[in-house]
């Protein structure tokens, strides 16, 4: 499509061609026709982020990074700053909106085989995003300096003190000092205002590696041609917005009626490094990996394993062996796929409960599931499993699928692509 | 299940799952305090609900016994005088905040540039009880009192964990040991609480006529302590009802825009 013939317009485009590069980018961008909802979750991730950047500058502007100041801040903004109280819970939960959107996003990755060729790098770099996100977050629970801040930065920096010779030295230097204390609160600021920015450049090198072959779609084969795709604009800039305004109805319901429910009680006691709570438990979103820390008895290996359960996301695309993207079409790989969600959500559930008991051998068993999943079952699966055939091109499978959704309860394939994740 | 349902489903099936998730802690916490530990008591609230509001009247009372009773020990520092006027506040005028103030002295230099006390301003923060932490933990075995100002958000069980607290005092059961200068609590994690019982029956004398019995004295202050901790609830809710309204016609219009741009596709 041409520019707008208005000579602003192409002066401007002559120089920086901003105009025909979002034409090309959000406009006619060819996306499959075949995306389902899951699809949704990407775009969602990107404007969490927007909205927890444009509320965090927002808080920033009240909150006083002092031990002394800034749980009494963070209440003045709750009480006294007009609407406080609504920039801080939509921030407070948005992180955790912003998780459960990433999640799922990733799943969705997982279930459809979106980490492979061409697409590892795409991949990679939502991996990074993640790991930056749960830095972020971490950092950004401390700061209304809470009880459950104080020793929840407490239990996490003191994990680096498990490796051997340095450990107790990195330690220091990430507290500057030689307890949680005003420097780590004032770093913590720094970096928590800092990495949502990293964050969003790295957001930007993912929709760049996107653009360069396309989204994958539930069919997990590539677009053969026109037929295939229609543009971005209307298509999918009409159906993100309907999903955008499904999802901010559920995170409306959240701030406005149950702001504090996904929260711990705990938080709104004042720090007090002479009283350690009952219990420290981390933010929902990190409950797996705390369960997979502690499942395992000795500390360093604990921490070595907490580290590997995220970075063994990166070879994801060289652990599945499989040429099949969909796990539609993978039917064994679809089994494990749920269960690998089922053990994701029990070390959720470890993870909140006491290493006691039963518990304790859940925790064990969802581990070693994790890691058996990833090491052992995606490279098995990939060799011995029959995909079913693939159909012959998108368009194909989407025309047959609509010829059979008079017929009602069509379960062909296809049409079970988008009811069934 | 029908593809537009599939997203609203999923999300809703998301955010159920994760609060099911977070609940198990806070629960395993109250629980593991105390097995068998008596359920807590359910008393029904007019600030209760997605249309809640707080009952005036019963502010009105909570803040008469907050400030005879329990303002004795308990600092509510994040409070301001102002705070009990305007349209979030109990429904003082801003004269009667001003007089309540006044009853109170806060320190000060003169023009002197000694230090001095003067009548607090409906600017000050509640006026504490003790001077510092360590006075107020001097009575109490080292551990002062905890500050009032966010105590319902700051418990499992919120309101009715400070309802337990405060009806819950009993004499302890045969053979259980209570050391002396502590109390023997139903709902008290491990049941010992160095709180004396601090309501009865006639505690205070209402100036609207209401009868003063525990449970009142408790369900009032309890009520004033749920607004102190969140006084913007109404404001909150009010919004959240339009906020949610506005969204739902959007997403009704949205989805049949996204229709209408669909129907030429065969998809």
């Amino acid at each position: 499509m041409a520019v707008s013939q208005n000579k602003l317009v192409q002066w401007i485009e002559y120089r920086l061609p901003v105009f025909s590069f979002l034409d090309h980018e959000l406009n006619e961008y060819p996306t499959p026709k075949n995306l389902n909802y899951w699809w949704n979750f990407g775009s969602l991730a990107g404007i969490m982020l927007t909205i927890m950047i444009l509320t965090g500058i927002f808080l920033a502007m009240n909150y006083d990074p002092n031990v002394g100041d800034a749980f009494q801040s963070v209440e003045r903004i709750m009480r006294e700053v007009n609407y406080g109280w609504l920039i801080r819970y939509i921030h407070m939960n948005g992180a955790s909106f912003f998780f459960i959107v990433v999640y799922i996003h990733l799943f969705r990755g997982l279930y459809y085989g979106s980490y492979k060729a061409p697409r590892e790098l795409l991949w990679m770099l939502g991996v990074v995003i993640v790991l930056l996100m749960m830095m972020t977050a971490f950092m950004g629970y401390v700061l209304p300096w809470g009880q459950m801040s104080f020793w929840g930065a407490t239990v996490i920096t003191n994990l680096f003190s498990a490796f051997p010779v340095v450990g107790k030295d990195i330690v220091t230097w990430l507290w500057g000092g030689f307890a949680v204390s005003n420097p780590t609160l004032n770093r913590f600021y720094s970096l928590h205002y800092l990495l949502p920015f990293v964050i969003l450049g790295v957001v930007g090198l993912h929709m760049m590696a996107l653009h360069q072959h396309g989204s994958n779609n539930p069919l997990g084969i590539d677009r053969k041609g026109p037929q295939d795709s229609v543009p971005f604009h209307p298509y999918y800039t009409y159906k993100d917005m309907f999903g955008l305004s499904v999802f901010l109805v559920v995170f409306a319901i959240f701030v406005f009626y149950f702001p504090n429910v996904l929260g711990d009680p705990q938080n709104y006691i004042p720090a007090n490094p002479l009283h350690t709570p009952p219990e420290i438990v981390p933010e929902w979103y990190l409950l797996p990996f705390y369960a997979i820390l502690r499942a395992i008895p000795n500390k360093l290996l604990g921490v070595c394993a907490l580290f590997a359960s995220i970075f063994i996301l990166f070879i994801v695309p060289w652990l599945d062996t499989s040429k099949v993207r969909s796990a539609y079409f993978r039917p064994i790989y679809k089994w494990v796929f749920w269960l690998l969600v089922i053990d994701a959500f029990a070390l959720g559930a470890v993870g909140a409960h006491r290493p006691e008991g039963f518990w304790i051998y859940i925790g064990r068993i969802g581990t070693f599931y994790y890691f058996f999943h990833f090491l052992v079952l995606m490279p098995l699966i990939g060799w011995f499993e029959r995909p079913l055939p693939l159909p012959p091109s998108i368009s194909e499978a989407v025309l047959k699928k609509k010829q059979k959704r008079g017929g009602e309860g069509a379960l062909t394939g296809v049409a079970a692509t988008r009811s069934k994740p | 299940m029908r593809p537009h349902l599939a997203m609203p489903a999923l999300l809703i099936g998301a955010v159920i799952a994760v609060a099911a998730l977070a609940q198990p802690a806070q629960l395993a916490r109250a629980q593991a305090a105390e097995e068998g530990a008596p359920a807590l008591p359910d008393v029904s609230w007019s600030f209760e609900g997605p249309f809640g509001t707080f009952d005036r009247a019963a502010l009105q009372r909570g803040f008469q016994i907050y400030s005879q009773v329990c303002s004795t020990c308990h600092s509510m520092n994040l409070l301001t005088y102002d705070d009990l006027a305007g349209p979030d506040g109990l429904g003082y005028t801003e004269a009667e905040v001003k007089a309540i103030a006044a009853q109170k002295q806060v320190p000060t230099i003169n023009k002197e540039g000694q230090p001095a006390m003067r009548p607090a301003l409906p600017s000050d923060h509640f006026v504490p009880p003790f001077p510092n932490e360590k006075a107020a933990g001097a009575g109490f075995g080292g551990t002062a009192p905890p500050d009032l100002s966010d105590i319902i958000k700051a418990r499992d069980g919120h309101e009715r964990y400070v309802y337990g607290i405060l009806t819950g005092f009993r004499e302890p059961p045969k053979g259980f040991h209570v050391p002396s200068g502590r109390y023997y609590n139903l709902y008290f994690p491990g049941h010992v609480i160095a709180m004396p019982p601090p309501l009865q029956d006639n505690v205070v004398t209402y100036s609207d006529g209401t009868k003063a019995t525990l449970d009142q004295e408790a369900h009032d202050v309890v009520t004033f302590l749920t607004w102190a901790s969140d006084p913007t609830m109404e404001q909150r809710k009010q919004t959240g009802a339009k906020v949610i309204l506005f969204l739902l016609a959007m997403t009704g219009v949205l989805y049949g825009a996204k229709r209408r741009v669909w129907s030429d596709v065969e998809h």
